[in-house]
């Protein structure tokens, strides 16, 4: 039972994520997912040293205004203080991960969360913080249900504002021609991202989120060509990984949370061959095509 | 406080200028290596190179048994420089695109490294403690013979930029001028990529591998708003450095249980963030009033 709980949180968080880390990809900011994730650390820090436990909502708010600061300050900073992007995004996020790292250790006491746990998580804990009712029935981990809210929502999202979505990741100039504003589906976005963040960073620490975040979806990315596909191949491969990646960590006796990340690298790589061959072989057929043809119509 | 002020700077106690002389050496030599390292456009990739040294120095201690730094060194120098090495395969041979690249490289190898991290702490070796103080860095740690190392990487560093400067200042500026020019430009790159690497590897110790990008990045990002001149941006981005290298010892000096890391990071931010509003000419604040100068100009001579 308790694996089967930390393989359903891994996967609630690689589905959730990844589903969003789609959409990422496809704007070519990955590294601002990675950002976020990093800069969520003093919000959370904060937050737990005002509401003085680990009262979800409260430690909500405080990283997802942290997150949503990030994308906005590196968007200043690139926009209005004329710093180069790549700049930007490095040092603003270094910055509040540093920041979280100090406050971290100045109140290393009163914090319920420690070094270790930001990096790697505590994924291995996950069912023993469950909700007992009052009749005394286990209902399970209490990180599953939360994670498993913000799955639903997440979905509703994507499912009904699809078109939006699809549309700013793909032409954004065509978008804001037909009245499609992409600084307000960049900012909800945004705001979505550093919510997962926040709510699995305390089970899976935020190496983990990155590699979710980014990892499943460029795998599906590399081995379709539509969006929906790429959607669908990524809910597979996010729960496979959460699979694969305990049972390894099981064995071995290690951190579950790099096992993860060791699994998706294993994963890409064998994507990638895969995907090389293949198109290596498509385009041999290609050319084999366009020298007969002039034959023939000679 | 100020007799501890008093205390660290001057510097009675031999072990304290070692820490000191360090830090700020390590920290100045890869804000001089950042500078070329932003104006190439390539933050990211050191960030992405700074947390695949982890696997490296797992190796190296997996491979010892114990702390051994030499050996530890040319680990992360291997597993740093098959990382960059497997974005550029990556990117060059799918239609995955570099920002993805990047964070793939980096969250499956630093993942690697923590795998083998809690290998090595769950099979009990003897001598392990000590191994996290390279996740957010000590500079306290930098003693004896190990600051002796990491001091001769940092100064082979500055000196191969030295020799090298004409050719990394017309490559980031004009890539295309300097291919005209017949200059070797891809193996340059691969030069610049190794000292980028090393320049990682010097703080792995006194700064950590998470941490460690910012230690490139920022001195020189900031440097980047005080000239136009690139010897002068070198020059600033390497006192930038120096300064957070030495509130870093400073601090592991007050407090010997902090991790020092962040603390040279958040120096050298705040440096940075300063820059980026007040430098003069480039600063945000500079150009707003430039902005209106103007504008008061025009409405005056248009009224």
């Amino acid at each position: 039972m308790i694996s089967f709980w930390i393989i359903l949180t891994g996967a609630l968080v690689a589905v959730s994520a990844g589903l969003l880390g789609c959409f990422l990809v496809l704007r070519r900011m990955s590294m601002v997912g990675d950002a976020i994730s990093h800069a969520v650390l003093p919000g959370i820090v904060i937050a737990f040293l005002i509401s003085g436990n680990r009262e979800p909502l409260t430690v909500l708010i405080g990283a997802g205004i942290l997150g949503l600061l990030t994308t906005f300050i590196i968007e200043y900073l690139h926009k209005k203080a004329k710093v180069q992007g790549d700049a930007a995004i490095g040092v603003t996020y270094t910055f509040l991960f540093a920041i979280g790292i100090i406050l971290l250790s100045l109140f290393a006491g009163q914090v319920d969360i420690d070094q270790d746990c930001v990096l790697y998580g505590e994924i291995a804990y996950v069912p023993i913080d469950t909700i007992i009712t009052a009749s005394g029935v286990n209902l399970g981990p209490k990180p599953v249900y939360l994670l498993g809210g913000l799955l639903v929502v997440i979905l509703l999202f994507i499912v009904v504002f699809y078109k939006q979505l699809s549309l700013t990741a793909f032409d954004p100039g065509f978008a804001s021609a037909i009245g499609i504003s992409t600084v307000i589906w960049h900012y909800l976005l945004m705001g979505l991202v550093s919510v997962t963040t926040v709510v699995s960073f305390q089970s899976v620490g935020a190496i983990l989120i990155i590699n979710f975040l980014i990892g499943p979806p460029s795998i599906a990315y590399l081995l379709t060509g539509s969006l929906k596909r790429m959607l669908i191949y990524t809910v597979i491969i996010g729960t496979l990984i959460a699979f694969f990646g305990y049972h390894i960590a099981a064995y071995l006796n290690v951190s579950i949370a790099g096992c993860m990340a060791v699994t998706t690298g294993i994963i890409f790589v064998i994507s990638f061959f895969y995907t090389h061959y293949n198109t290596r072989v498509r385009k041999k057929d290609l050319v084999m095509n366009k020298t007969s043809q002039p034959v023939e119509t000679i | 406080m100020m007799q501890v002020l008093i205390d660290f700077f001057s510097f009675s106690d031999p072990n304290i200028r070692y820490v000191v002389l360090g830090s700020m050496l390590l920290a100045a030599s890869s804000a001089i290596v950042g500078v070329f390292i932003v104006l190439k456009k390539k933050a990211l990739i050191g960030d992405a190179v700074s947390h695949s040294v982890l696997p490296g120095i797992c190796a190296a201690f997996l491979f010892a048994g114990s702390k051994n730094i030499p050996l530890m060194i040319v680990g992360a120098f291997i597993s740093g420089w098959l990382a960059i090495v497997m974005i550029d395969f990556i990117t060059r041979h799918s239609k995955i695109k570099k920002d993805a690249a990047i964070s793939i490289i980096l969250t499956v190898f630093f993942g690697l490294g923590i795998v083998m991290l809690t290998y090595i702490q769950h099979n009990g070796y003897a001598s392990q403690s000590g191994l996290e103080s390279f996740i957010f860095g000590n500079a306290a740690a930098l003693i004896g013979n190990d600051v002796i190392v990491f001091s001769v990487i940092a100064v082979v560093l500055v000196v191969i930029v030295i020799a090298f400067f004409k050719e990394f200042t017309l490559m980031a500026f004009d890539e295309p001028y300097a291919k005209t020019l017949g200059l070797p430009v891809s193996r340059l790159e691969l030069l610049l990529t190794t000292l980028t690497v090393l320049a990682v590897v010097t703080g792995i110790t006194a700064v950590g591998v998470v941490l460690m990008a910012a230690m490139l990045i920022t001195p020189a990002a900031a440097a980047r708003f005080w000239s136009d001149n690139i010897r002068k941006i070198v020059v600033i981005s390497a006192c930038f450095g120096a300064f957070s290298g030495l509130a870093g010892a400073f601090i592991s000096y007050m407090a010997p249980a902090m991790p020092t890391g962040p603390w040279m990071v958040v120096a050298s931010s705040c440096i940075a963030f300063f820059s980026f509003f007040f430098a003069p000419g480039r600063g945000s604040v500079s150009l707003w009033w430039r902005k209106r100068q103007h504008i008061t100009d025009l409405n005056r001579r248009v009224g």
